[in-house]
């Protein structure tokens, strides 16, 4: 019955986005200036009933309703309720129904919140989002349904991947969609923008806080993700420049440009056909994001049980999208007259968007290059974690130096004394810090350049706060956090980068290593029963030879019943200077256990500071609404 | 006076770190090394079968004093390029390493073209 | 006209882009064997698993071809194949099959063989696995056919099915 109810709420909310394009599409003919209540009423409606089919497939699971293939496939009947709930949106066509409940809501609200700019505008927006609504309400229904049916009903599910069984993952999916599909609606109001030829202030004025929302949201959701693959994976890293990772970087690094260029489209009604640009971009970039990885194309530990019929699909979308909107940006575009100063604040805006654009490219470009080198020539190479390294490296240096200059410009002209002042003060800063770099450390020349520049953003942030708090000068505390916190992650990860001390070695149990600052006992194995996995426990005595202090850390191994899996749970000590990371697998027909041991310096800071990123970006979605 | 209280706290910071454990360079080429049966996984992160293999070759080819760079030949020769994560630099992966930095300069020199334009347009 | 220039080079970037998308959405990700055919295989030399003797790769130098096959007593997909492995030994007499028996004990070996039959002319032990990324397999069972002069014709990925069986017959008349 469930499965009915799913089905038919889809089908209505198909129905809703066609009546809505239609409505809309009338009501711009007509004078006006009032949208009709219909419009409303039709998306209130649209919204409800896609909340509606959302929670029907949640009761599905609560209730391990197998008739439902989803559930099926999905779930079981012993998983923990809130993991059975979490089951919901863990596979491809719960995720989706997942996009179009975003893609709806922000349909909706944006309607209901922009009431005071241009109906056409507003009306447009609207129709190119039921576009969007539609299309993926059509890739449901025609390949990957959630609410499809299987009769006989079967008795048991199939169960869900234990590794997906974590609170971190189960809050992560949602917190990146509202970011990755959230910039679907200035995608529809950049369209909308062109075609109603707005005005560039007020464009910006309207996306405002959805650009905001949208990148917070997807700053957490990539952070929450980075500290589950920690915690969760076993390799003591929580970055890999692995695809799926990069899918969610892409549109991270448009959203963090177009934050930028806003503000100059804004305050000084210029870049606007950047902005149109790069609003375009991000939904398209997440749409690309999506179909590398839902469509198999790639190798991946994340990718989603692949499928190259829904591959087929996406692509067919994504040209749509890509073609339309390039169409008509060209068809409907006007020359635009550049009125920049060179020291002013916008040339620095127009400095990250250019970085931003080169490691958005760099990423791109690494991601997609074995697909095209398969694909043109048969070769297979891999593109890793190194090539990253190397290529962006380098360049985050100027950018940390630019970022912290960039806002001591005024928007039209600065004064050069002051800024030799403040420069003056700062070298100083560095040159210290350079002496004490090399009194505690043996790094490489871009790590101390790295290092220093991000020292410098750093204190120049810490003193600009210092400086905000004294002039009560609140609209600049949202900027200070987030650059504060992006030099604090450069900085942090940086160290961690250079110190962190990794062993791989082979014990077995009664064993002890001796390594140099760390002897690992291995004490004992144990062997517990849970409720639905067997583990085997691993039981280490580590002492740390200078300061002779002791710590216990029991990893495991974790063999689940349903559907059969092997997992590696790490043993992590998290202090606040550093954590202790201990793993351990069996090498398989021998008493030998291979043992990872990990040093991890500042790892809790690395979370801090990304957060800290996104609570800026958070600090100014709030300070708006006071404002207006 | 916050400079002063910083550079305390970089002090302390710094004294908590630990010189490096035993060859560090091991690790560096098990993480440069992909597990060909896992899906996304370097040799020091899986814990396959044949990650372990490749492991205990690696650490033969070392006590034999091979560099890392032979220890990569010689796997790339068996494999292909694709157990390697850093890609070598080669006509087919020029375009990679290339094309990032061609980017960057073109957009440099599009902003420059900007602020030289507006420049002209101020003084007309 | 620059802008239409623009425009052109715009729209086929994209049209480039989605057809690669859309071909690389055909290709098969999977293991990459094409890389060692036509290649020598390493030298090696290995204990035998019946007595002290070394096999090494110059006894393989007498045959018209070879077939390396890893296996292990413990490997259930091989199993399966040994069925194929008995037939070429009693149809083909110009293939002689070198056996490597890999992270095993040799009394679990010699028993799987007496019991399952032993089609090899050799059999060689590979007790850590390291012989066997020389031969830069991945994982077991796979096959490796060579010729006289040691060059790689055919690698087998998995356990031999009917059609494979059928191609090796084929490639060593």
């Amino acid at each position: 019955m469930l499965s009915n109810i799913g089905s038919i709420l889809v089908l209505l909310i198909l129905s809703l986005s066609l009546l809505i394009i239609h409505n809309a599409y009338l009501e711009i003919k007509t004078n006006n200036q009032l949208i009709k209540k219909r419009i409303y009423n039709l998306s209130l409606f649209q919204t409800t009933f896609t909340i509606l089919s959302f929670f029907t497939l949640i009761l599905g699971f609560i209730y391990s309703d197998f008739s439902i293939v989803n559930v099926y496939e999905n779930s079981h009947t012993a998983k923990p309720l809130f993991y059975k709930i979490a089951g919901t949106w863990g596979n491809h066509e719960g995720s989706l129904l997942l996009w179009i409940n975003i893609l709806v809501l922000f349909s909706y609200l944006f309607l209901i919140f922009n009431q005071q700019h241009d109906k056409k505008f507003r009306l447009y927006t609207l129709i190119f989002q039921n576009f969007l609504i539609l299309g993926f309400v059509i890739f449901l229904l025609l390949n990957s349904n959630p609410f499809s049916s299987i009769y006989p009903v079967p008795l048991e599910g199939l169960g869900l991947n234990p590794i997906l069984q974590d609170p971190a993952l189960a809050i992560h999916p949602p917190l990146l969609y509202i970011g990755f599909v959230g910039c679907s609606i200035y995608f529809s109001a950049a369209i909308a923008s062109i075609l109603s030829e707005y005005n560039g202030k007020q464009f910006a004025l309207s996306i405002k806080s959805w650009v905001q929302i949208s990148w917070v949201f997807q700053t957490v959701g990539i952070t929450v993700g980075s500290i589950w693959a920690y915690y969760e994976l076993g390799w003591g890293g929580f970055w890999f420049w692995d695809p799926v990772e990069n899918a969610s970087l892409l549109p991270w690094f448009a959203i963090s440009a177009l934050m930028h260029s806003i503000m100059v489209l804004e305050k000084r009604n210029s870049l606007y056909e950047w902005v149109i640009i790069l609003c375009l971009s991000t939904f398209i970039l997440s749409v690309t994001g999506t179909f590398l990885v839902r469509s198999g194309i790639l190798n991946s530990v994340h990718t989603f049980a692949s499928d190259p019929s829904r591959g087929l699909y996406i692509l067919f979308f994504l040209s749509l999208m890509i073609f339309t909107s390039l169409i008509i940006f060209f068809k409907k575009r006007k020359k635009e007259n550049y009125n920049f100063n060179s020291n002013s604040k916008e040339t620095f805006i127009l400095a990250n968007n250019w970085f931003m654009v080169f490691f958005l490219a760099t990423v791109l470009i690494g991601t997609l290059y074995p697909i095209f080198l398969d694909v043109l020539t048969d070769i297979k190479v891999s593109v890793g974690p190194p090539f990253y390294n190397i290529v962006i490296i380098p360049l985050v240096i100027p950018f940390l130096i630019l970022m912290t200059l960039g806002p001591k410009f005024s928007w039209i002209n600065s004064k050069k004394e002051k800024l030799y002042k403040t420069l003056y003060v700062l070298l100083g800063a560095i040159i210290i810090n350079l002496f004490l770099f090399y009194l505690f450390g043996n790094y490489g020349l871009y790590a101390n350049l790295i290092l220093i520049a991000a020292t410098f953003l750093i204190l120049h942030s810490i003193l600009d706060a210092k400086k905000s708090i004294k002039n009560k000068k609140r609209f600049e505390y949202s900027r200070i956090i987030s650059h504060l916190g992006f030099g604090l992650l450069v900085f942090f990860i940086g160290i961690n980068h250079q110190h962190s001390v990794e062993t791989d070695f082979n014990l077995k149990i009664g064993e002890t290593k001796i390594l140099n600052n760390y002897e690992l006992f291995f004490e004992n194995i144990k062997i517990e029963q849970n409720k639905n996995y067997k583990s085997v426990v691993g039981e280490f005595k580590i002492t740390e030879l200078k300061k002779k202090n002791i710590q216990y850390l029991n990893p495991e191994i974790r063999i689940y019943a349903n559907p059969e899996t092997l997992t590696y749970e790490a043993a992590i000590k998290s202090k606040i200077s550093s954590d202790l990371y201990l793993t351990m697998s069996n090498v398989s027909r021998s008493d030998f256990y291979n043992i990872k041991f990990q040093n991890k310096p500042f790892m809790i800071w690395i979370w801090i500071s990304a957060f800290m990123i996104a609570l800026g970006g958070f600090v100014q979605l709030l300070q708006k609404k006071n404002e207006s | 006076m916050t400079l002063r209280k910083i550079i305390i706290i970089y002090f302390f910071l710094f004294t908590s770190l630990q010189s490096d454990e035993i060859n560090p360079e091991l690790i560096e080429i098990y993480k440069n090394l992909r597990c060909l049966i896992c899906q996304g996984q370097s040799i020091a992160d899986s814990n396959s079968d044949f990650a372990s293999t490749i492991k205990l070759v690696v650490l033969d080819q070392i006590k034999e004093g091979k560099t890392k760079d032979e220890i990569y030949a010689f796997l790339i020769s068996k494999y292909g390029e694709w157990i390697v994560y850093q890609p070598s630099f080669n006509k087919g992966t020029i375009l990679l390493w290339f094309l990032p930095y061609f980017i960057f300069i073109a957009g440099g020199l599009i902003i420059f073209l900007i602020i030289r334009k507006s420049k002209k347009n101020k003084v007309n | 006209m620059k802008v239409n220039f623009l425009k052109i080079i715009i729209f086929s970037f994209v049209i480039f882009f989605l057809l690669i998308f859309w071909l690389g959405l055909k290709k098969d990700n999977s293991y990459n064997t094409k890389n060692l055919i036509g290649h020598r295989i390493s030298s090696f030399q290995l204990p035998s698993i019946h007595n002290n003797d070394l096999i090494s790769d110059e006894v393989l130098k007498q045959n018209q071809f070879t077939l390396i096959n890893f296996f292990a007593s413990w490997c259930a997909p091989c199993r399966i194949e040994h069925q194929y492995l008995i037939k070429i030994a009693n149809q083909n007499k110009n293939v002689k099959i070198l056996g490597i028996n890999f992270k095993d004990k040799k009394i679990n070996a010699l028993d799987f063989l007496s019991k399952l039959g032993d089609p090899y002319n050799f059999v060689a032990e590979d007790p850590d696995g390291k012989a066997s990324i020389l031969f830069g397999t991945y994982g077991i069972p796979e096959s490796i056919l060579i010729n006289k002069e040691l060059n790689i014709i055919k690698k087998i990925i998995g356990p031999i099915d009917q059609k494979q069986f059928e191609e090796i017959l084929k490639l060593t008349q």
